[in-house]
Formats: structure tokens, sequence, C-alpha cells
């Protein structure tokens, strides 16, 4: 039989605040965290907006040697997994660090940095060759995005298994499903997993802005990201990272852990469709949707909240709608669905870790999260989006879906221990 | 062939063989897997002066280039905009690999085949030129393309729609390391109900944004001389040469394989592991040779079973000492064949260990160990049995595939001749088409 895989840490760097509970309080308060770039001019680009983290890396216990090292994505990793390893109350000279790995995700890893670094590599872009005179020494960890795996690993010493993943806007729930693999498998008793990415820099906003998958909707940030209302214009670009510790069930239960719920199922799929199209039916997210509940052993009915991949294009929304239906029959019409992009934005991989981390707190307070900005619902979007206000209800089982580039459909299935 | 090793999947995954049938290789010595395979067995090498680069001091003038690559020769116009040169030589090694295998995929389950590869550097050049508009040109002249044609997981993304793959798919990262994390994982995938996966590595980032950022890791050699660059194990040793390529293979279950009548099965992938390096500073070992044997734990063999070694090779001194360390420590002296055919194609990231196991799989088909080129003076009191110069005759049946990833990443894979396949189902006579 194979192993059971518990949540046993949560840390949490979201637009808005930091820490994890900076992030519950802004998921269950309904407020936003988009604004207008405020990191470049964003005045030449189509969407201005991005929800932003304000922190200072030395104030949350980073070396003046790691501030220099770590990409900022990097940073938001090392902090929020620090963050869970102190919530995860484990005790690293007692663990074998054989027995603990390392799997981060990312879509797009160091970008900011590399960028930063091409810019003066190349005198602003003035040749195509560039003057290595002004190369970085720490341009190579942004260069390969697997240093992010590594930075993770050295905080304790893990010598298990460790790698990134990079499946573009699932990087998220892939990262903290190929953990969860290799704990039921038994390649590892604990894995520190989760993901990160800062992509609020101008070359990712551009692309964005190239084919119009961000909102325009600038003169309104607080209220751009407006996931299932019938005048959303596409999402909000964001940064942050979750990091969660998880841990074999049972080694969790021999030291007396609290678990905060446990990756019971787990399904990817491609669409094979389009690198950035969704078919309108659904039908792979639907199929990544029931494998990860036949995993979890739980049928449709069984689901007390979605949180949806939600994020605010008109494409997006309508095909998950449809995948819900598909997946979860009439169920998908009494269940809660929602999108927390609609307060923390869209940070690309990093999102759909961030997103189990409010999962995981959801049943742990038994409260849904909103969407916020809801207001004139799509009509071609008719489930329960949970608009504007958080809502109390017990939930002893949770899915989460996400949706990216290169058509990855992947869903997660998390359950109330003991259930 | 009992052992059980920790991190062993349930038994019913020995149901669930994951066999080799297809070989697409892209190389700097070699397009397609048989031209690739006959330099390699020749010495030849792809290591070559970076065309129209500037030679400026400190800049890398040598790569494992691929020459003559046109990518509209093997692929249809429409994806030539939207996809950088990595992807490109993705696809067309995914198009040989399944070509080779034989597999119809609109003949399998659309669910049951899935994408999963490695690639540590993106769409580099395609990024390079789309950075470079924004800055000089404004954000409205950034390609449409670009959102996804620089992301890690382009080539997984267009391996899937171009074979209509909908399967369990994914893109694993750890530098060079990562090549054999995506062919362990495709294992996993088949174990989990799979029937197919194309699955490696492949990797191209050498625009001159990308050369330097490859220099920056501060282990690429500085030598000019194609033949005195990469000398990994030699007193010569002085980093690596970076290249370019590597290979995708058609893994499929040896159930599925035998079903269609798969024309030839290369080997199965009996072994896996990956581990990581002990933080800087710690007294703890390296953990290469455990993770070597955790991945022949895996595949129940020993080592007295290993006929040949293919080294991970980092060419610097340190790297070098405790990689023949840890052959030496479980192999004894001179105990195992060591080859580095990357010698000819320089060091190519996740697809360097992909190769090496395309590699691997024609040594069991040929009976020959292709050669580590190059090395001419091994540093004395390395006691290990490199197959220097010349390829070397020799039946293969179990062989170990080594790669290290920058930062500290660990991989091993074992992989096993037809006829030593432990879960060979009844009526796979695999070893007896393999042979003929």
């Amino acid at each position: 039989m194979e192993r059971s895989v518990a949540i046993t840490g949560i840390g949490v760097m979201a637009p808005g605040g930091v820490g994890k509970k900076a992030f519950w309080d802004l998921l269950v308060s309904g407020r936003t965290a988009t604004r207008t770039i405020s990191f470049f001019d964003p005045a030449p680009f189509r969407s201005r907006m991005a929800a932003e983290i304000d922190f200072n890396p030395e104030l949350h216990g980073l070396t003046a040697r790691q501030c220099r090292r770590l990409d900022r994505a990097a940073q938001l990793a090392v902090i929020s997994a620090r963050e869970s390893l102190a919530d995860s109350g484990l005790e690293f000279d007692t663990v074998d660090p054989h027995r603990v790995g390392v799997c981060i995700g990312s879509a797009v890893g160091g970008t900011t940095t590399l960028e930063q670094e091409y810019v003066v590599l190349s005198d602003s872009g003035k040749e195509w060759d560039v003057d290595p005179a002004y190369l970085s020494p720490h341009l190579f960890d942004a260069f390969v995005p697997s240093s992010l795996a590594a930075e993770v690993a050295w905080l304790v010493g893990a010598q298990g298994p460790a790698t990134v993943v990079s499946t573009g806007c699932t990087s998220g729930l892939d990262s903290l499903g190929h953990a969860r693999d290799l704990i039921a498998e038994g390649s590892a008793d604990i894995m520190i997993a989760g993901a990160t990415d800062t992509p609020i820099s101008p070359i990712a906003v551009a692309c964005f802005d190239a084919i119009k998958a961000t909102s325009p909707r600038n003169d309104d940030p607080e209220h751009a990201s407006r996931p299932f209302d019938r005048t959303r214009n596409g999402f909000v670009i964001a940064e942050g990272s979750a990091m969660l510790v998880l841990e074999e069930l049972e080694h969790a239960r021999a030291r007396g852990q609290h678990v905060y719920g446990v990756i019971s199922g787990y399904g990817s799929r491609c669409n094979a469709y389009h690198m950035t199209g969704l078919r309108p039916d659904g039908r792979e997210m639907a199929e990544a949707i029931r494998y990860a509940l036949d995993e979890a052993k739980r049928p449709p009915e069984s689901v007390g909240y979605v949180n949806a991949h939600g994020s605010g294009t008109k494409q997006n929304d309508r095909h998950e709608t449809a995948a819900f239906k598909r997946a979860l029959g009439e169920h998908a019409y009494n269940v809660p669905v929602s999108s927390i992009k609609s307060m923390v934005g869209h940070s690309l991989g990093a999102i759909g870790s961030i997103e189990i981390a409010a999962c995981a707190l959801a049943m742990e307070h038994g409260v849904v999260p909103p969407t916020a900005n809801l207001h004139e619902p799509d009509p071609e979007c008719d489930l329960d989006y949970v608009p504007n206000e958080a809502r109390e209800r017990r939930l002893d089982t949770v899915l989460s879906v996400g949706s990216g580039f290169g058509g990855f459909q992947s869903a997660m299935v998390l359950t109330r221990e003991g259930i | 062939m009992t052992i059980t090793a920790p991190g062993t999947a349930p038994a019913a995954a020995a149901t669930r063989t994951a066999v080799v049938t297809g070989i697409g290789v892209v190389a700097p010595n070699g397009l397609g897997t048989e031209e690739w395979w006959s330099a390699t067995l020749r010495g030849e090498s792809g290591i070559r002066p970076v065309p129209d680069h500037s030679t400026r001091p400190g800049q890398a003038p040598l790569i494992g280039l691929i020459p003559g690559f046109e990518a509209a020769d093997h692929l249809p116009g429409r994806l030539l905009p939207q996809t950088d040169r990595v992807t490109r030589l993705a696809l067309v090694a995914s198009d040989w690999a399944l070509a080779d295998s034989g597999a119809d995929p609109a003949a399998l389950p659309e669910y049951g085949m899935g994408v999963v590869t490695s690639n540590a550097t993106g769409g580099f050049e395609f990024t390079h030129r789309e950075i470079r508009k924004l800055w000089t040109q404004g954000p409205q002249h950034v390609s449409v393309y670009e959102s996804f044609a620089w992301f890690y997981a382009a080539n997984t993304g267009q391996i899937s729609i171009r074979h209509g793959m909908r399967g369990p798919s994914n893109v694993l990262i750890a530098e060079q390391a990562g090549g054999l994390d995506a062919l362990g994982h495709a294992r996993r995938v088949l174990r989990k109900g799979g029937e197919l996966v194309l699955t490696g590595g492949v990797e191209s980032a050498f625009d001159p944004w990308g050369v330097v950022s490859h220099i920056a890791g501060g282990r690429v050699s500085r030598s000019g001389h194609p033949d005195r660059a990469y000398l990994p194990f030699d007193t010569g040793a002085s980093g690596h040469v970076p290249g370019e390529g590597g290979a995708i293979l058609v893994v499929e279950t040896a159930t599925a394989a035998a079903e269609r009548d798969a024309g030839q099965v290369y080997g199965e992938i009996a072994g896996y592991a990956a581990t990581f390096d002990p933080p800087p500073g710690s007294s703890a070992p390296p953990g290469l040779a455990r993770t070597a044997r955790l991945a022949m734990a895996d595949a129940g063999v020993t080592p007295e079973d290993v006929d040949v070694v293919f080294a991970d090779a980092a060419a610097l001194p340190a790297l070098d000492a405790a990689e023949a360390a840890a052959i030496e420590e479980i192999f004894g002296p001179y105990g195992v064949p060591v080859t580095a055919p990357k010698t000819m194609t320089g060091r190519l990231a996740g697809g360097g260990p992909a190769l090496d196991t395309a590699a691997a799989l024609l040594a069991v088909r040929d009976s020959v160990l292709p050669p580590t080129v190059n090395v001419e003076r091994p540093v004395p009191g390395r006691r290990i049995d490199l197959v220097r110069g010349e390829p070397r005759e020799a039946r293969v049946e179990v062989a170990l595939i080594l790669a290290r990833g920058h930062h500290g990443f660990n991989s091993a894979l074992v992989v096993l001749a037809p006829n030593r396949m432990a879960a060979a189902p009844a009526g796979v006579p695999a070893a007896v088409r393999h042979h003929t």
C-alpha cells in the first residue's frame, strides 16, 4: 500500500503581506494586493499593474551574501521555506538527511536577474554581442533554475532527491505532486516542496502584453483581477512563493505533529492542443480532476471547495467552468468555487503552491476564501464563485486546479487527516 | 535479483517494466542516431569554435555545436516562428525516436502517452532577440511567441502537441543531472499506468549571451584547442566545454511494446536514484557513490554485474577525484570500464545524460564501449579503467550512467540488456528480436 503524505508546515510569501498569517488575513478579508507596477516605469506597457511583495530580505533573515547571491525568486523561496520549516516543528539534527528531499517549482526561474544582467552585459541591447567584462559571478545561478532547489536544500542539509519542476503555470501543483509521489513511493520521508516565481520584469510584462493575456484596466488596479466577472479582461501578473513541508503521515504522527491535511490525489494531463489556447470543453482538466479524485478515493460529491485556476481571462474561466461540470457533474453547481488570483494576482508557477497553502488553511480554519471583484457574473460561468465575501464551511475534501501554457492541466485533492 | 532498495516501488510495478524502443539523437558530432554513434566510435569530436563569435578575453572560444541543422528540412514551417533552436532540436529528436520505435501515437490511448523532458537553459537565443527588441525598440515589438518560446516547458509542451500526447507529462531540472531525472520519472509514469513516454533532454543556449552565461558558472575550460579543452581524469583537466543537443527516447512498458510487436527493444531502464550533496562546508562525503549504489540496488544488480560506467566527467581536478574515488570505492581498483564519450560533444546540461543513456543502449546492442578521447595523461594514482582513445569490444548487459548537476545534484541510472530484463512477461521474445 502506498504511503500517505501529510502537510505539516506552511510558509508563504505573497503580495499583500509577508508570511502565512498575513496571507490568510488578506484572503479572508477579500482585499486585493494588485497595484500599479512600482519596480520599473510601466508607462510603455499595455498592462501596467502587478501584485508586488514589499519586503526587505535582510529583515527576513537573509545574510548579506544571500542577498547578493540569490535572485529574487530564490529569496522568496528561502524565506518561505524557512517559515514552513519552523511551522513543521521538525528538528533536522534528529532526521536522516538522506531521507529529506526538495522539489521546487518555477515557471520562469531567474528571469528578473537574467534580464537585469542582460541589460548591463549588452549596454541596454546596443549590441547583439555582450561584454563579459560586466559578467556577474552569480549570473549562472539565474541561468540554471535548479539553483533554487539547491538553496532550499542547503537550509537543512537535505541529501535526498532534489529537483526543480518547471511546467509553466502548473509548476506549483506539479512540484507538490512530484514531491508527494516521491514520499508515497518511498524515495524520501520528508520533502520541502512548493514553488516560487518573480516575473515582474519588463520582458515578462511585455510577453503577456504581446498576446493580450494581462488586463489593461490600468485606471483601477485594485479591481483589475476579476475572475468570472463579465467585465474581466485578463490576469494581473504577480510574484510569490509558497513552500510546504510534506511528510510521510506516520512519521508526522509518530512525533505528534499537527497535520494540516493529506495530499490524497494528484493528476496531470496535457491538452496537446495549443501552447496558449484552451479548448472550451475543458476535457483534459476534467480528466486530471477525475484522476486525482480517483487516486484520493473520494467521489465528486465529497468535494467541499474548489480552488479554481481563475486567472481572469475569458478563455480560462469558461474552460475550467466546463471542466468542473464535466468532472463533478451536478455537484459542480453545489460546491463553492473561488479564485484567490482576484486578490494576490497570478504569480505563474508559484501560484499553484500558494493556492494549495490557501486550501490547507481553508481546511484548517473552516473558511472558504472569496473571489474578489466579482459583481457582474458572466452568464457563461454559472457556478457558485463565492463573490467578495469569505464563507464559513467545514471542509474535509478540497480540490485545486491549475492550467498553463504548454497545455498543462493539473489537479490536486487535499483531505482532512483520517477522512 | 531480489535485492530490495529503499525507494523501490510496489511489487505490482514489476509488471510494468520500462523498456526503451526508440532513440533520437541530435549531437554535435552527429545528427541522427546512427550518424552520431558511428562518429562516436570513430572518435570524431563535435567540439569547435563558435562561428562568428567574438573572442574577447575570457570568452570560451569552443563549444560542442551541431553543424548543418536546418529545422525547415524537418519541421513544418508554421512551427519555426514560435520555437527556439532548442525546441526545434527537441522536436526533431522526438520525431526520430518515435520513427525508430515504430510506435504510432494515433493508435495509442491519448492519456496513456506522456512527455517528460529536462531543459536547464530554456529557449535562450529566442529570448535574447526579444529582450533586445524590448530594450531597443519597445514592448510592442516583442514576439507573440515570447511567452512560451523561452520557458523551460517549451519542449515538453510542443512535443506533446505535435504527437497528441495527453498523459502525465513533466519538466525536471537539476542542471546536468536532470537528464537522468527525466528518464527515471518516465519509468515512474509507466508504473502509475502510462503506456509510452517520450523522454530525455535537449539543450541549446549559445547565442553570445548564452555563451557568457555558461562561462559564468566558472567551470568552462579556457583552452582554445579542440583536442585539449575538455580532458576529464587527465592531468590537464581544466574545465569542460559546454555543448548543445541531447537525446529523446521512447520508453514503453514491456507489455505495450510486445503488444504492438515493437521492432526492437534496446534495453530496460531498470534502476534509478537521485540525491543531493551535503551543504558546502560539510564534512560529509558527496552523494555520488550513494546514488550509484541506490540505483544498482533498485535495478537488482550488484557492482560485479556492471559492465560499463558512463562517467559524469566534470574535468575539474576535485570533481574528477571525487568521481574516480566513488567508482573505485564501489567497483574496486580498475574494477569496471569507465568511459566519457561526452569528450566528443561537450557537456550538454540536461541533454548529456540522455545522450549517455543512448550510448549505453547502443553499447549493449553492438557489444562495444565508446571511447573517451583526448585523455593522454590520466592523473596518476586514480585506479579507474578509462576506455581511452579507441572503442573497446565488450559484451554489455548492465550499464551504469552517472550525472552530477552544478550546485550538488547527483543522479544515476542503470540500463539492462534485453536478455537481462528481470520481469519480461511471457511471450516477449525481446532478446531474440534484439539479436536478429
